[in-house]
């Protein structure tokens, strides 16, 4: 067995056909961390005598029986860290499992790793860790993309079967795209957000990064559904997720947005989407040129908005009750003063103040309140444009994976690489990149499909099918 | 429309945030690049949204039934308090 070439699929025949066991699974998954994570980093941590234990009597006949899944670090899992990769939370141990993690076991998947990240999810690079830096699988010299790029750096480098994210303007999406593998958002309250640590709650959403399209409506299907622990979640039925995958995609309509290949974006990556309809059109769909007008103010919209739900979910983080406390802390307001201003990085003390600017006296009308009626401008694009198409085709990212250190001075500048996600999450719509070819580096470009809420089957009869006519995925990165 | 100066100092203080002299000149200046970039939203119409429109993605609140659950143990919330004893979190003196 070769573990860098096999999915959850394949992994499930094998275990059906009993020519493999988990615990073999598990031995080929450690030794393949061993040879990368020195390069990449991707885990915070990881347990696999944990899996082993589970393994001896696993379930395989079990939707995920015996596969195992990394976690980013902002999922509560009983008796595990959950850093959040801040040093205010670096000695935090879950009280409590999130609801995907208790799906996650009932599907008899094993958990056994948690994933680095930016911290708080605020980062589109993975640099604002504050335990180490995650590389590129592709390339050492570039970063991983964030906020999940340890999720996706793992997955991308082969060094994990499958792993959990949060994308709240594109945290699963972009990274999946510069790691070259497959990333998903779901549509907003089809998966519980119970136990997930808050960044901006009417925005995130977990999802999964695999290593191919029918492996990721796999794990969707396991952790989806109504839950009463979270309030937002969404009491609609979960269809079958892998009903439409392998259909032909005849007649299907695809929506290319005008406004996501304007100026910003690298050609080679406007190149390779663009073959990727032809691709489609190829096959009997209908391309359709669309409009998504307010696409312009996304990033303005969404960093309103962010950091002003931001700024209310981290005023938990108060240095009483939990996490870090300032040894300076000699009263009340000194306490929660000195403990997030020595707990927090700069990017979390950048947010959660641009978010109290924009909520404050006189300010939240004409910040927070206009942002969210364009957030509803936004929504309305999409209303219309699912009139007239099935899926929107758009790049995820409009580059390609960034040199480490090269946006870390200008966190405007990184927060233009969400430019083409942050829409999906506004909107509350379901989203997937997808690997469509390598630039002339050698570099993953992403190809975003984005469908209309609780349009996940369709999105991903659309996306296997594209995926199993192109060999990318099928590329493994070789990590010195 | 030009961005008016942000006092960096008395935001931070609303967030309960100490800066130093440092972090306060940084995050001025990022933050008023940031603040001139979002007022483009002053260019879109919104004349049509209601005042009282609501996230309408969301499949509004669900509340659960109103019933007593059995909460985290107690010891496992007291792992994480910086200072216990007695099985109460402890807090530097609050009173003068």
């Amino acid at each position: 067995m070769d573990i860098t070439t096999e999915t959850i699929r394949s992994l499930k025949e094998k275990y059906a056909a009993e020519d493999i066991s988990p615990a073999e699974v598990l031995d080929a998954l450690e030794a393949r961390i061993k040879s990368t994570e020195p390069t990449v980093q991707g885990y915070l941590r990881r347990d696999l005598g944990k899996a082993r234990r589970k393994a001896l009597d696993a379930d395989t006949s079990l939707p995920l029986g015996g596969i195992p899944i990394a976690i980013k670090d902002n999922i509560n899992e009983d008796g595990e860290y959950c850093t959040c990769a801040s040093k205010y939370l670096e000695n935090y141990l879950s009280p409590y499992n999130a609801t995907v993690i208790d799906r996650l076991h009932a599907a008899g998947a094993f958990t056994y790793g948690r994933t680095n990240m930016d911290e708080f999810a605020m980062g589109s690079s993975t640099e604002y860790s504050a335990f180490q830096t995650t590389r590129n699988p592709w390339d050492q010299t570039r970063i991983p993309g964030g906020s999940s790029g340890g999720s996706a750096a793992v997955v991308g480098a082969r060094s994990a079967i499958a792993a959990l994210g949060s994308d709240t303007g594109g945290s699963i999406r972009q990274p999946a795209a510069l790691c070259g593998c497959v990333g998903m958002k779901p549509s907003y309250g089809m998966v519980s957000r119970f136990g997930l640590v808050a960044f901006a709650s009417s925005l995130d959403q977990i999802g999964s990064f695999t290593r191919t399209v029918e492996d990721n409506a796999m794990v969707l299907q396991a952790i989806a559904g109504y839950d009463p622990m979270d309030n937002t979640s969404n009491r609609r039925d979960v269809p079958d997720l892998c009903a439409d995958i392998g259909k032909d995609i005849k007649g299907l309509r695809i929506g290319v947005p005008k406004e996501y290949f304007g100026k910003g974006i690298d050609p080679a990556v406007a190149a390779k989407v663009k073959s990727a309809i032809d691709w489609y059109q190829n096959e009997g769909a209908e391309v359709v040129d669309i409009s998504l007008p307010h696409t312009e103010h996304a990033i303005a919209v969404y960093y309103i908005i962010a950091t002003a739900e931001a700024s209310s979910n981290l005023a938990r983080f108060d240095g009483v009750r939990y996490g870090y406390r300032s040894s300076e802390a000699k009263d009340a307001m000194s306490t929660y003063f000195l403990s997030r201003e020595e707990g927090f990085g700069a990017e979390v003390k950048r947010r959660i103040i641009l978010g109290t600017y924009v909520l404050s006296s006189g300010y939240y009308d004409a910040y927070y309140n206009r942002a969210q009626k364009v957030r509803a401008l936004m929504k309305q694009d999409f209303d219309r444009a699912f009139e007239q198409c099935d899926l929107v085709v758009t790049p995820t990212s409009p580059t390609v994976a960034f040199k480490s250190g090269e946006k870390l001075d200008d966190p405007l500048q990184m927060y233009l690489a969400d430019v083409f996600t942050i829409a999906a999450n506004a909107a509350g719509i379901c989203g997937i990149s997808l690997p469509c070819g390598f630039n002339s580096e050698d570099l993953p470009v992403g190809l975003q499909l984005m469908g209309p809420a609780y349009g996940e089957a369709t999105m991903y009869q659309a996306a296997h099918a594209y995926e199993q006519a192109h060999d990318w995925w099928k590329t493994v990165p070789s990590i010195s | 429309m030009s961005v008016e100066k942000i006092d960096v100092h008395y935001v931070a203080k609303l967030a309960r945030i100490e800066l130093t002299e440092d972090e306060t000149e940084a995050f001025g200046k990022q933050l008023h690049d940031i603040v001139a970039y979002v007022q483009q939203l002053d260019t879109a119409d919104i004349s049509l949204i209601p005042e009282s429109h609501l996230d309408d993605h969301t499949s509004g609140n669900h509340l659960r039934a109103d019933i007593a659950c059995p909460g985290l143990p107690c010891e496992k919330v007291l792992q994480n308090a910086p200072a216990a004893v007695d099985g109460e979190i402890v807090m530097p003196k609050i009173v003068e």
